[in-house]
């Protein structure tokens, strides 16, 4: 049941020939039988999951249901679940059963699509290969030797081995693009303020958006116009009408003008990389699309802009996580100031911790000018720069992240060259715009993704042109052996 | 060389709202603890704030109040510091770019004089919550009621010299308030609050270090910190030492003030904007309709008492300190278009009660209707001032309005001459040893007779006619 597309799983659900307790029950099996080895799910939520598919039959069974209604899915454990254990990844909320649904969780659960547990990912979601999780690194399913990307990594891994038809992820600086191209699923990350954010616990507020991950473009269409609309409780939140995403999947890519970007194609990008990327943008122009180079000449801006300005959020976003209220307290404090210093040095890992002393420091009095407002200004550039570019483009294209998956411990010990990791992906999120990942293809056995990159509130448009693509290409549709 | 004070306050006033600033909980005091907190006051993870936009309008209101420059581009920014009570570990406030900008001034008078107090800014933030050190032993209780309500912080110049004007301009700024109707000034429930700075230098020089008096609950209590202070600030400087940045708390047992804390000189809050709050955007617009629905302000009631009703400084300060007791008082006017005795009966006997029975003039048993209805008997002579007391004390017992009163007590006043001079007569008759000595020139044996005819008349005659009828009967 597991190769089937969501489409056929809907149809079959709808048509009663299959029942969403034995949709369930198959990916639960799924999960107890590959899931210890994978170790992509933190929390799985067996009696959970089958007492929403009894209702979702019901609701089928009496014809009333929604074409998801019955669809298991996985939540990343970033995303708050009333009464289920969320822990972002971390020590810290190890205890934390959430008294309430996120926005993205109480719109599935309104479906009544069963929720099958919440999937790993980096502690806080900070960090590119699902390492820094308290719970033990994710591993990729293609490859048990590479990491599975992060921070979304445990909900790539669940979509890639069959273990959840559909997952939700989250994206500060790459985190679902860079998992989705690392595990050869398709990943969207919408426009800063598509999905509300309600409930999904901060990192760094003024890039988190949360987003679809599944294998195809369709399925990434259907899932993300559940989460995607207004939401009162999300100031940022867009006040716009969710366009019907499937509804413009049938859209021809002729004269689709692709912008090139020369900087993303510079030195730091493996060649095995390049090829498959450059294979992709020969199959968009043989598809009658059009490549037009363009320039994003402050990409290398990027990166030292979002490690002031994402730190600098999340060491006031964190500060929440104090042992008074919920979450990990220390042994036997023996006075406030006790409790706070070793309440949050037990409770918080390494990479969370280095975050929260390089935002303070950032914030702080003497430095706030030279680095948080420099860092603003950074932003308004690179966002400037894709403004400009797409006066000659439709879509920019190019890669996900410099090299296929990495080894797992490989880049662990060093901060700097995980963080260099994202370069391709946190321009993107500086300037809020939506953009996907979509596979394409492999290098060195391990799968690569396409990047797109659209203007707001395109993501109807990117979900066609990556849906085009898939008419053509098969890479969506591959699974790794061990989980066939 | 004397000592020079420099007094600066910040005053907190609680923006009378049904909810708080950024969740949907009510704010009503003296709730149990923690019933009214929800997941966005218990500082759960993932929960978002979102403004409640009564707020700005009110704080909008206090900056036009002050000819203060209204922010068109308001920023609410985050306050970072760990405390208990402070569940998200920061306290959203304005820094930069605050609602109400610079260029505000409150006018007060300190004996006879008056001078301009300068407002730096006012902003919006939200209040923490409570710590409770008492009510559990070895431990503190943490109470979320208070967390997230709405606060107006209104910081001033350090304008003020003395103790004095700096109650002076405590009191005007909560007379605004309250006037412009966003906050209630009750103080003891901490709805106002007023934290003092102050130091003391020799004129000429840079001012000296300032130490902060804060959570005084009352006027009198304030006066009296910022004088103990400037002694004890005096004292040390003259002893040779150096007075400590730090917060102070006032002892009103004992008139003490006390270190609370000592404010290190690098607290630093790092202070960023909130990136889960908006930019608060005011037009020309808004401020426009605000404008239009600005109350009367106090001083300007004051200046158009005096020159409209032609009442002195002093009534027209007394009767414009609150916009209750303005407004009861106009409408009283309005129906006895008679401004002067309506303000003696307001200031008189009507406060007199009032404050017997300590109540506010919104609590009166009497309304201005029925005090006008009064009035307008004494007016017509249907009623002595003597018996508009006694009407006024039924009415305050609820006995109805003037008219019944007058009707079911049968104190209609006599002022039928014939009906008073056969009184007059009849008592002239009774006391002709009285009226040969009065003739005889024993004039003080006048109020005797008056007694007697009003006692005759079982004190419903018309003491005027009385007067005038004897005298012309005594000739």
């Amino acid at each position: 049941m597991h190769t089937l597309s969501v489409k056929e799983m809907s149809e079959k659900l709808q048509k009663r020939e299959i029942t969403s307790v034995d949709l369930t029950q198959h990916y639960l099996n799924r999960i107890s039988q590959y899931d210890p080895a994978l170790n992509a799910y933190v929390t799985v939520t067996p009696e959970l999951a089958l007492e929403m598919a009894k209702q979702a039959d019901a609701l089928l069974d009496a014809g009333k249901g929604h074409a998801l209604t019955g669809i298991p899915i996985a939540h990343k454990d970033i995303f708050c679940s009333l009464g289920v254990k969320t822990t972002c990844g971390s020590k810290m909320l190890d205890n934390f059963i959430s008294p309430y649904d996120a926005k993205v969780v109480e719109a599935t659960r309104e479906l009544a699509m069963p929720i099958l547990g919440k999937t790993n990912m980096d502690e806080f979601a900070m960090g590119s290969s699902s390492e820094s999780s308290y719970y033990g690194a994710t591993l990729n399913p293609w490859d048990h030797q590479a990491v599975p990307g992060g921070s979304s990594g445990g909900a790539a891994a669940v979509i890639a081995a069959g273990l959840a038809p559909l997952a939700t992820g989250s994206d500060t600086g790459g985190s679902i693009r860079q998992p989705a191209s690392f595990c050869g699923i398709t990943g969207i990350k919408p426009t800063y303020g598509t999905v509300s954010r309600y409930g999904m616990i901060a990192y760094a507020s003024s890039f988190d958006q949360g987003g679809a991950m599944t294998r195809s473009a369709e399925e990434a269409a259907w899932l993300l116009q559940v989460m995607a609309g207004f939401d009162e409780r999300d100031s940022t939140c867009l006040e716009q009408e969710v366009p019907d995403y499937s509804q413009q999947l049938g859209q021809s890519v002729k004269g689709l003008r692709i912008g090139v970007p020369a900087e993303y194609f510079e030195s730091g990008l493996d060649a095995s990389v390049e090829k498959v990327v450059r294979d992709a943008l020969a199959a968009y122009e043989a598809l009658g699309a059009e490549l037009i180079p363009v320039s994003l000449p402050n990409k290398d801006l990027a990166v030292p802009a979002y490690y002031v300005l994402a730190p600098a959020e999340a060491s006031s976003n964190l500060s929440r996580f104090d042992g008074v209220r919920y979450g990990y307290r220390c042994e036997n404090p023996h006075d406030l100031e006790d409790l706070y210093h070793r309440s949050r040095s037990e409770g918080f890992g390494a990479e969370v911790k280095r975050r929260i002393m390089v935002g303070a420091y950032v914030l702080s009095a003497g430095y706030y000018d030279a680095y948080y407002l420099k860092a603003q200004k950074l932003r308004r550039m690179v966002r400037d720069d894709f403004t400009k570019a797409f006066e000659s483009c439709d879509v920019i294209m190019g890669p996900v992240a410099p090299t296929p998956a990495f080894n797992i411990g490989e880049k662990s010990d060093d901060p700097v060259s995980m963080y260099l990791a994202d370069l391709y992906t946190i321009p993107v999120n500086l300037a809020g715009l939506p953009a996907m990942s979509v596979p394409a293809g492999f290098a060195e056995g391990r799968p690569v993704g396409l990047h797109l990159i659209g203007p707001y509130h395109s993501e109807a448009a990117l979900l066609n042109i990556a849906h085009q693509y898939q008419q053509v290409t098969d890479w969506h549709c591959q699974m790794p052996a061990t989980y066939e | 060389m004397t000592w020079e004070v420099v007094i600066g306050l910040e005053i907190h006033a609680q923006l009378t709202t049904k909810t708080k600033i950024f969740s949907g909980s009510p704010i009503a005091y003296g709730a149990e603890p923690n019933t009214q907190a929800n997941l966005l006051d218990l500082g759960m993870p993932g929960q978002l704030p979102v403004l409640n936009k009564a707020v700005i309008p009110k704080a909008i209101k206090f900056g036009l109040a002050i000819g203060a420059e209204i922010g068109r581009r308001s920023i609410f920014d985050r306050k970072n510091y760990f405390y208990p009570d402070l569940p998200k570990g920061y306290q959203t406030s304005q820094f930069s770019f605050p609602i109400v900008d610079k260029g505000g001034v409150v006018e007060i008078e300190v004996d006879g004089d008056t001078k301009k107090i300068g407002v730096t800014r006012a902003h919006l933030e939200e209040d923490a919550g409570k710590s409770l050190h008492d009510a559990f032993p070895g431990q503190t209780g943490i109470d979320l009621n208070r967390a997230g309500t709405p606060l107006l912080e209104i910081v001033s110049e350090p304008d003020m010299r003395s103790a004095k004007e700096a109650v002076a301009y405590a009191k005007k700024v909560h007379e605004l308030v309250q006037y412009l109707g966003i906050c209630d000034g009750n103080m003891q429930e901490g709805s106002f609050r007023v934290d003092s700075n102050v130091s003391i230098h020799k004129p000429g020089t840079p001012f000296g270090t300032r130490a902060e008096l804060k959570n005084i609950n009352s006027f009198k209590f304030i006066e009296q910190a910022i004088e103990i202070e400037i002694d004890r600030q005096i004292e040390i400087l003259e002893s040779g030492g150096k007075v400590v940045q730090e917060t102070r708390l006032y002892d009103a047992d004992k008139n003490e003030t006390r270190s609370m804390r000592e404010k290190e000189e690098a607290n630093d809050y790092r202070y960023f904007p909130c990136p889960d709050l908006l930019p608060v955007v005011v037009t020309q617009a808004d401020i426009d309709a605000i404008q239009a629905e600005m109350p009367e302000l106090p001083d300007a009631k004051r200046a158009r008492f005096v020159a409209e009703f032609e009442l002195s400084d002093y009534d027209a300060t007394l009767l414009a300190s609150s916009r209750a007791m303005a407004d009861y008082f106009e409408a009283v006017v309005a129906l006895t278009k008679q401004p002067k005795i309506s303000a003696n009966w307001v200031m008189g006997e009507l406060s007199k009660s009032l404050n017997q029975h300590d109540l506010t003039i919104s609590e009166s048993p009497v309304t201005a209707a029925q005090l006008a209805g009064l009035i307008n008997r004494i007016q017509d002579n249907t009623i002595s001032g003597k018996m508009a007391k006694q009407v006024f004390d039924a009415m305050w017992s609820g006995e109805g309005d003037a008219d019944t009163v007058i009707a079911e007590k049968g104190l209609k006043q006599i002022t039928d001459v014939g009906a008073i001079e056969a009184m007059i007569d009849q008592v002239l008759a009774d006391n002709a040893k009285q009226v040969e000595a009065y003739r005889n020139g024993q004039e003080k044996m006048f109020g005797f007779f008056v007694g007697q005819v009003m006692k005759a008349s079982k004190g419903q005659a018309n003491p005027a006619q009385v007067n005038q009828l004897l005298k012309q009967k005594l000739q």
